[in-house]
Order: C-alpha cells, then structure tokens, then sequence
C-alpha cells in the first residue's frame, strides 16, 4: 500500500553509530528484513506446513478419496476419520489433501500467467512512447472494468468439454482454469511494471547502458527489468491468494471442477446443503482455504516491508 | 459541468463497446447452442435445423452478428429468454432491484465500518488500535465470501436460529412488519459482502489518511488553532477520500463478483443468480445480456466516482 512508505520510521542519523558491517548480498539483507516481520513468519511456517501436508500426506494418511462407505456416513471428526465423513462416507481428510494439490497448484500456475503476460504488457506499455501506450493502458482499463466472475463462469462453462477432449478430464478443466484466471488478473502487474518502467527509464544507468550500445531489448530485460521486480514479486505473491480464491468460488459456484475433483472450493459446495447435520464437512475445507490465503496475504506484507529499500527496519 | 458529464460519457462508449465486443465473441465461439437438442431428436431433420440456425442469422460471421445484437439492444430489443419465455429487460428489470439493495447496503454498511476505523487507526499509527484493525483487515479479506456467508448461516440460522437463510421476495406482510421481515433476511447477505469489503477500504482509508496526516497544510490549520476533531475530518478526511474514490470504484467489479455469490448462497432472486441459471440452461440472450448489465453498472459507478472526484476536490476543474 502506498502509504505504509511514508508512514514508515525514518531513519534517524544516530550518531557514532557503528560502521556498517561488511556488505551483504541482497536476497540475505532481504531475508534478514524478512525475519523482522513476525506474522509474515508465523505465516511462512504454517503455509510450510500446508504444503506439506497436502504433498506428502497422502503418502502417509493411506485412505483413497473416493472409497464410498455408507455405514459411515456425515460422521464428526473421529480418530478413524480425523475430519469426518461425507454424505458418502468418503474421507474428508483424504480428500482435502487431493483437492489442496489442486487448489495450491491453480494458484501458483495462475500467478505465473498472470505475472507474466503482466510483465509483458507493462513493460513494452513502458518502453514504447505515445500512441501504442495509450492503447495497452486502454486495454488495461478495459479489462479492469470487465465483470470478471461472470466472464470466468461463461468461459469455464461453455469451453471445458473442449478442452476435456484435448487434455483429459483433469487436465483440460486445469489448463482452462489456470489460464483464464491468468487472463483476468494480469492488470495490476502490468500497471504496476509501467510505471516503473516510466520512472527507471529515464534514470543515469540506462542512458549508460544506451550509450554502450545496448538496444531497446537488452535495455528491458538486463537493465531495467531487474530493477523493477521488488514490486512484482509482492504482487505476485497476492495474485497467488486471489487465484486460489478465484478457483475456490468457481467450484463452489459448481462450475469450475468436476464433481470427482473434490477442490477445496468443491467440498464446500457439496457440504453447504448439509451444514445442520454435518457442520464439519463445510469448516474444514473453508479453513483450509482461509488459512492459505490468510498466511500468503501476510506472506506479501512481509515482503513489501522486505523489498522496500525506502524502509527502515 | 453538463459537458464533462457529457464527455465522460462519450469516454465510457468505447469501453463498453470494447466489453461487450468481447462477451459477444466469447458467447459465439461457445460450442453450446440453443438448437443442440434438437441434433439429438430424430423427429427434427438436419436440413430443420439448419434452416431454423439460418432463419435466426447463426450462421452468419461474428461480426454481422455483433452489429445485429448492438443495434437490437440500442433500440432496446434485449431479446426473448429461451428458458423462462419472457422478454429478458422485463426478466432484468424484475431482479435488478435486488441485488442494487443488495449492493448498495453493504456498500454503506462498509464504508460506515471503514472509514472511521481507518481513519482512527491512522491517526495512531503502530499503535494497538492500529495493530489489532490492520490484522482483523487481513482476516476479513482473506476470508472468501463463500466461506463467511456458510459460516453466518451455521452460527446464525442453524444453531441460533435468529435469521433465516433463504431470501424470499414475496413476504405475506405489509407496513412494519414487512419492512422487519425484509431486514431479518437482508441482513447476512450484507453483513457478508459489507465486511468483506471494509477489511479492504480500510487498508485505502488508513493509507490514503497517513499520506496527507503529515503534510504542511494539516500543521497549517493546527497552527491556526482549529480543534483536532475539525482538522481531522475537515482538512485530513476531505483529501484523503479522493484516492479512496478510485480505489472503491476499481473494486466493483469486485463487489458484484460477491454479489453473485451471496446471492447464489442466500438464494436471492437477483441478477446474479438468474446468471448462474442462464448459464446452466445455455440461455444465450439472458447471459448476454447479464453480463453486458454488469459491465453497465460497473461503468456507471466509475462515473459516479469521477463526479465525486469533483466535489471532494476543487481543484479539478470540468471545464
């Protein structure tokens, strides 16, 4: 946010200080300015311990996800079944480990596409004069103004028997999901890397780098790209919560995965019909979400602290 | 005044017709037509089928299409709904309503949440105040609608048994008892999407209000003697706002992504919800225009915020 820069503590000449110590490279000053952020900690460990889970846990917690048992049906928590049953009697746990790969991968494959075609927008928005960088912040503005979930319902809706056939069941609704969420959430990257691009452009050490011959190319991805990627990588890392949230609401809308991927957002949808006689169906799957997005929202608040250089910790 | 209203809304054509160019595209490269069935029914022949595609101009190029949809809507044919056989504006006009009550109390009920609380918690920066409101901000917008609307429902309607959760619109009350009727059954659905929404605002507010707390002008109007409550919300609040503006206008789109949502979980009879039913029937006319509805009122707000943009500061002219 713009205004935790000024708000921050400045930096009082404290004077006799000791020297600055030897210099240190930036990823571990990073990681140092990191460390002092103590919920961006906090939440590091537990989305550690989320991925883990969801990695390794089927290797250890041995029960399939789609074993039906109906003597066993919308069971509380028990140690048989540790977060109950559903209507099937399938293990919820089991499932939640499957569907979180799911949910865990969407949205880091969306935040790839999403920073990517960002990166790419906003910086030739930046490097090119006038006319054409009119036009990419008015396709920018555009799709800011997009009613989103509708078009991510429409296109999910009408396009993934297609892809199914081109894919596979899982693959295709995947492939779909990931770039169409991609393709809606790129905005605030590509804004974001323009102005940079405006302001670093125009700075000493790009002038030297033209001035030794380098072109507009080398100029974007050695020069100025580096430069500006503090920023991204924040930003980054909240596409990561918004794509999982994405993802979660279209399966919960029953329209993102199919009924046998049991997502996160899915779970939730099939548990909303029985929350009086199986409350716990709905509360695991939901934490589980909000805990992830909770611990990668702090996660980037962390490291906008990090990365800020005009900030004192 | 009347002129910048004017231009502002000549700025808005393109954008919609950009929008709506690409909904069209989108809906007619969708395999799913209104005439699959009938491929099915061996009682339609193939060369039916056809003539009825041709008959209704499907099988022209997208964008003779496209000109045919826009200039229909112009004149304001919004078409027939092929799954509820009614005309889809009488379709819209009855939900609209809805989800605008929706929307908009939950709007208020944000920004009455948010900007005394940002506001407060700027005013006392890395205080506990400000601490404990920055850390419930990141709760409140980690938690997804889907997830607080279920939550509200089980606390609320479940074991309290307070409210119910499914919205109905033909209450059998009239005077105060209707108006208690309808605030019993809005009031989850609002609670839901305003809180979502404060948790962000509130992070715009406080750091819109920490950007202007520490500018001269403000240690001007303290010199001059002016109370602190006066400086505050006449000098600070004021200019904070504009930034706030722009930042609630980005996030309709936002806001009416939760109102489908809420209006899916409460079942309200809003535009929303009748989306998700146009889609599940592959009723094209009412998706479109839907879809196109939302991108207007999406439009419509970001002009509503240049025009507070004016009124919040004079100095922008509208000349």
């Amino acid at each position: 946010m713009a205004g935790s820069t000024l708000a921050s503590p400045t930096a009082d000449p404290v004077i006799g200080a000791a020297p600055m110590p030897t210099q240190v490279s930036p990823g571990r000053e990073t990681w140092r300015r990191f460390r002092r952020h103590r919920l961006a900690m906090a939440s590091t460990v537990v989305l550690g311990l989320l991925v883990l889970g969801v990695l390794v846990g089927p290797w250890v917690w041995r029960v399939p996800i789609n074993e039906i048992d109906f003597s066993a049906q919308l069971q509380g928590p028990s140690w048989a079944h540790p977060f109950g049953t559903d209507d099937l009697g399938q293990d919820i746990l089991a499932r939640m480990m499957y569907g979180g790969r799911i949910s865990l991968a969407v949205g880091l494959a969306a935040m790839f596409v999403a920073t990517f075609v960002g990166i790419i927008v906003g910086a030739l928005a930046g490097m090119a004069r006038r006319y054409f960088d009119a036009f990419l912040m008015w396709v920018t503005d555009l799709f800011l103004s997009l009613p989103q979930l509708p078009l991510l319902l429409l296109v999910i809706y009408f396009f993934r028997e297609q892809l199914k056939a081109v894919f596979g069941v899982e693959g295709g609704v995947f492939v779909l999901i990931v770039i169409v969420i991609g393709g809606l959430k790129w905005m605030p990257v590509a804004r974001l890397v323009r102005a940079q691009f405006l302001s670093l452009r125009e700075k000493e050490f790009v002038e030297a780098a033209k001035a030794q011959g380098a072109g507009k190319l080398r100029q974007m991805t050695v020069h100025i790209l580096p430069n500006a990627i503090g920023p991204v990588i924040v930003a980054a890392t909240i596409e990561v919560s918004s794509a999982i949230i994405a993802e979660s609401t279209l399966s919960f809308l029953g329209l993102g995965f199919p009924p046998d991927i049991p997502t996160w957002g899915r779970l939730l949808f099939d548990a909303k019909d029985n929350l009086e006689a199986a409350p716990h169906w709905a509360l695991f799957p939901g934490a589980a979400i909000f805990l992830t997005v909770l611990a990668i929202n702090f996660i980037g608040d962390g490291l906008r602290d990090a990365l800020d250089p005009r900030r004192v910790i | 005044m009347v002129s910048y209203l004017l231009r502002r809304l000549l700025i808005a054509i393109p954008s919609l017709l950009g929008i709506s160019l690409i909904l069209f595209t989108v809906l007619a490269m969708a395999p799913g037509d209104p005439f699959q069935e009938m491929a099915t029914n061996p009682n339609v022949p193939p060369e039916v089928r056809e003539a009825l595609r041709a008959s209704f101009g499907l099988n022209d190029p997208i964008m003779v299409r496209y000109v045919r949809w826009l200039s229909a809507m112009a004149q304001g044919d919004w078409g027939f709904s092929f799954a509820s056989r009614i005309n889809v504006d009488d379709l819209i006009l009855q939900r609209v309503p809805v989800t605008l009550f929706i929307v908009g109390s939950s709007q208020i009920l944000a920004l009455a949440i948010a900007l005394p609380v940002g506001i407060y918690a700027a005013t006392r920066p890395y205080s506990i105040f400000d601490q404990i409101a920055n850390t419930l901000a990141f709760v409140g917008f980690s938690l997804p609608t889907f997830f607080t609307g279920l939550l509200l429902i089980l606390v609320f309607s479940v074991q309290l048994d307070w409210f119910p959760f499914v919205y109905r619109s033909d209450i059998a009350a009239t005077g105060w008892r209707w108006v208690w009727e309808m605030f019993r059954q809005s009031i989850m659905p609002i609670t839901v999407l305003g809180l979502f929404q404060a948790a962000s605002y509130t992070r715009y507010v406080r750091s819109a209000v920490l950007d202007v707390i520490r500018l001269d002008y403000v240690t001007t109007a303290r010199a001059k003697g002016l109370g602190e409550k006066r400086v505050t919300l006449r000098h600070i609040t004021r200019n904070a706002l504009i930034p706030v503006v722009t930042l609630v206008a980005l996030q309709m789109p936002a806001v009416f992504g939760g109102a489908i949502v809420t209006e899916q979980i409460f079942r309200i009879p809003g535009i929303g919800s009748l989306l998700i039913d146009a889609i599940l029937a592959n009723d094209t006319p009412v998706i479109m225009a839907v879809t196109f509805v939302f991108a207007c009122l999406v439009v419509i707000f970001n002009l509503i915020a240049d025009l507070l943009y004016g009124w919040l500061d004079p100095r922008i002219s509208y000349g």
